[in-house]
């Protein structure tokens, strides 16, 4: 397929053509085609070992792909080295200078640029202001806290004002509090300093609260790009469905014009795409699946099989007549062991060609 | 074993070690020059020992030989210990064994075999062949103690560096050689101190007259032990001895220090 499928936003900043790569042999990266917009907030989200660092040291000149092009505002780079691009990383693990202090540590890229001595100095001032650690100049790296850490990578980075700026999991360590403020800080920030970000994680709800684009990968390859909402609402497959929140994947056939049948019953939906007679997977999110008052009023009987209370929700879990596991969110709690109606409004019924075609789905 | 015990074992291995020293240094301030009697002190081999000027030569000789050679090693080592760092696989185990062989192998085996090299090539003996000779030998312990300190380092601070704009050059000296200064250092001293103390190398590969204080004190002691030498020795163990603190220093628990706390 081809790329000209992703919509060309804006003014484009980073462009992967075809971009393979191969470690002794083994695929890591397969025929990638993405295209990052200027000030566009992108992340590569995927499972652990799919290729996500790969594609960024790709874009960092850490690694030379084995075949494809990486642009660069229209230009090749390819063989530009890693320290004249105008590019910066916050890394995996932070990589922070351990013999250096903290300003020194953030005043490097500038001491390197030979800049002046009242430029540094108003430069890392300001950027300490950004992550907001004013005072902490002359203290060691590695007296610092892992949020105080990774907010020095941030200010290393930004302080050479780079057109993109690539994050590998910068959060990744951080506990839960902490890594949901800092998603508002770097969010805020991007779009405080105007810069292309290219975000890694492998954390699907950090994936769809930061992102303008999400990228999903599995084993080097692009399932999706899309927006956030529609990489939920629409996932391409069975892979982007089940990865990106949770949801139950059903096997179903397309009858006619807005018709689908599945779990032995029709449903009327809002896909027209198909073929009648079409076998389609059917995807429900456990949120839309509708208790009914009374079970006979609903399109389907369930029997549920274990609660649990979530905070704002119930999570139940339901078998069908036919043995298909349900899984349903709502408010309102049905005990173990009763018999339920369900009904899914038609917006709520998502198709997706079969699986089988993966490959077809690949490629946006 | 009773505490009581084992002081008095620390003692006897202790007595075993340091008494010649003892004696030496002792007899280094002896007024007479009787190697038997003790007939007060004085400072006077000293004085001699300043004004001889064979000996004077050898310990300029030591030390300018010992600076060079641990300088060039600590340099010489340090990049070649990069440069297996940087190795992968067999490569890098055949190298690190090829480096670590000239260790182990005795003085005698190098001296001579460095000597028939110089004799080969027809390179002449003198200052240069000792010196060249010194770097070979001290370039392992260089490399010995600069390869922990790389495999310690975070590998993404390299990459860091060029990120930020440093070339790869720039990214070695202000980043990668700062971490692994005490590395170096430990190995310049390492060096350092196998030069003045080497004996066995210096004698086969110098000529043309050039001694070190090894050497020179060799060929004083054959024609009979002269008080000066007792001087130059204790000057010796002295230099030695500082040096080894500042090693151990480095090195954290030395194996001495080791061996004292679990005897106590
Ligand atoms: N230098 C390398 N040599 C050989 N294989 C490598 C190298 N770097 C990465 N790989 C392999 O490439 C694949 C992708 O690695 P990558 O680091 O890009 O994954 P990732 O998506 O970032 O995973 P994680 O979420 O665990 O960080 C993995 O199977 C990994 O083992
Ligand atoms: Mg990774």
């Amino acid at each position: 397929m081809t790329y000209e499928t992703q919509p060309a936003a804006g003014h484009e900043m980073i462009r992967l053509v075809d971009v393979h790569k191969e470690f002794d042999g083994e695929t890591v990266l397969d025929r990638i085609n993405l295209s990052i917009a200027k000030n566009e907030f992108v992340t590569l989200l995927g499972p652990s070992g799919c290729g996500k660092t790969t594609t960024l040291r790709i874009i960092g000149g850490f690694e030379t792909p084995t075949a494809g092009d990486v642009l660069f505002d229209g230009q090749r780079i390819n063989d530009i080295p890693a320290y004249q691009r105008k590019v910066n990383t916050v890394f995996q693990r932070y990589a922070l200078f351990p013999h250096l202090n903290v300003y020194d540590n953030i005043a490097f890229g500038l001491r390197i640029a030979k800049k002046d001595a009242k430029d540094i100095r108003e430069k890392v001032t300001s950027a300490l202001e950004l992550v907001e650690l004013r005072g902490f100049e002359k203290r060691s790296v590695s007296s610092l806290s892992g949020g105080q850490q990774q907010r020095v990578a941030i200010a290393r980075a930004v302080v050479n004002e780079p057109k993109v700026l690539l994050l590998d999991e910068p959060l990744a360590a951080l506990d839960l509090k902490l890594r949901k403020e800092m998603q508002l800080e770097l969010k805020n920030m991007q779009k405080q300093l105007g810069i292309t970000f290219v975000f890694v994680t492998h954390d699907q709800e950090e994936a769809l609260t930061m992102s303008d684009t999400v990228v999903v990968m599995k084993e080097g390859v692009i399932h999706q790009i899309g927006s956030p909402i529609s990489i939920y609402n629409e996932p391409r497959n069975i892979f982007v469905a089940d990865f990106i929140g949770e949801s139950v994947i059903l096997p179903g056939t397309y009858l006619e014009h807005c018709l689908v049948t599945f779990a032995g019953q029709k449903f009327v939906c809002v896909d027209t795409d198909f073929a009648p007679g079409e076998s389609v997977d059917v995807v429900i999110r456990p949120e839309d699946v509708d208790i009914t008052e009374e079970p006979s009023e609903g399109a389907l009987r369930l029997k549920v099989t274990s609660v649990v209370f979530k905070g704002v929700h119930y999570e139940m879990l339901a078998d069908g007549e036919d043995g298909q596991e349900w899984m349903i969110h709502s408010t309102t709690m049905a005990p173990e062991g009763q018999i339920i109606g369900v009904s899914i409004k038609p917006d709520n019924i998502h198709l997706m060609k079969k699986s089988a075609s993966l490959e077809g789905a690949a490629v946006q | 074993m009773k505490p009581a015990l084992k002081k008095a074992y620390l003692w006897l291995v202790f007595t075993f070690l340091y008494a010649p020293i003892l004696v030496l240094v002792v007899f280094s301030f002896n007024a007479s020059k009787s190697r038997a009697s003790w007939e007060g002190l004085s400072l006077r081999w000293y004085i001699e020992l300043f004004q001889d000027k064979a000996i004077m030569t050898a310990l300029a000789n030591t030390v300018i030989i010992a600076v060079v050679s641990a300088v060039a090693a600590a340099i010489v080592g340090t990049v070649a210990a990069v440069g297996i760092h940087n190795l992968k696989g067999w490569k890098k185990s055949f190298i690190m064994n090829v480096t670590y062989l000239p260790v182990l192998n005795p003085d005698i085996v190098i001296g001579i075999s460095m000597m028939l090299l110089f004799i080969v090539v027809s390179f002449p003996r003198g200052l240069a062949s000792l010196i060249i000779a010194h770097i070979t030998f001290g370039l392992p312990y260089v490399v010995i103690s600069v390869l922990p300190k790389l495999a310690q380092l975070d590998p993404q601070i390299f990459d860091a560096a060029l990120d930020l704009g440093a070339t790869p050059r720039e990214a070695y000296m202000q980043v990668i050689l700062p971490q692994i200064m005490p590395g170096v250092f430990t190995g310049f001293l390492l060096a350092f101190t196998m030069s003045v103390d080497d004996f066995v190398v210096s004698f086969f590969v110098t000529g043309n007259g050039v001694a070190n204080l090894a050497i020179s004190i060799y060929s004083m002691a054959r024609r009979g032990i002269n008080p000066k030498i007792n001087a130059v020795l204790t000057l010796l163990f002295a230099a030695v001895a500082a040096m080894m603190y500042l090693i151990q220093k480095r090195m954290g628990k030395g194996v001495a220090k080791g061996a004292a706390e679990e005897l106590r």
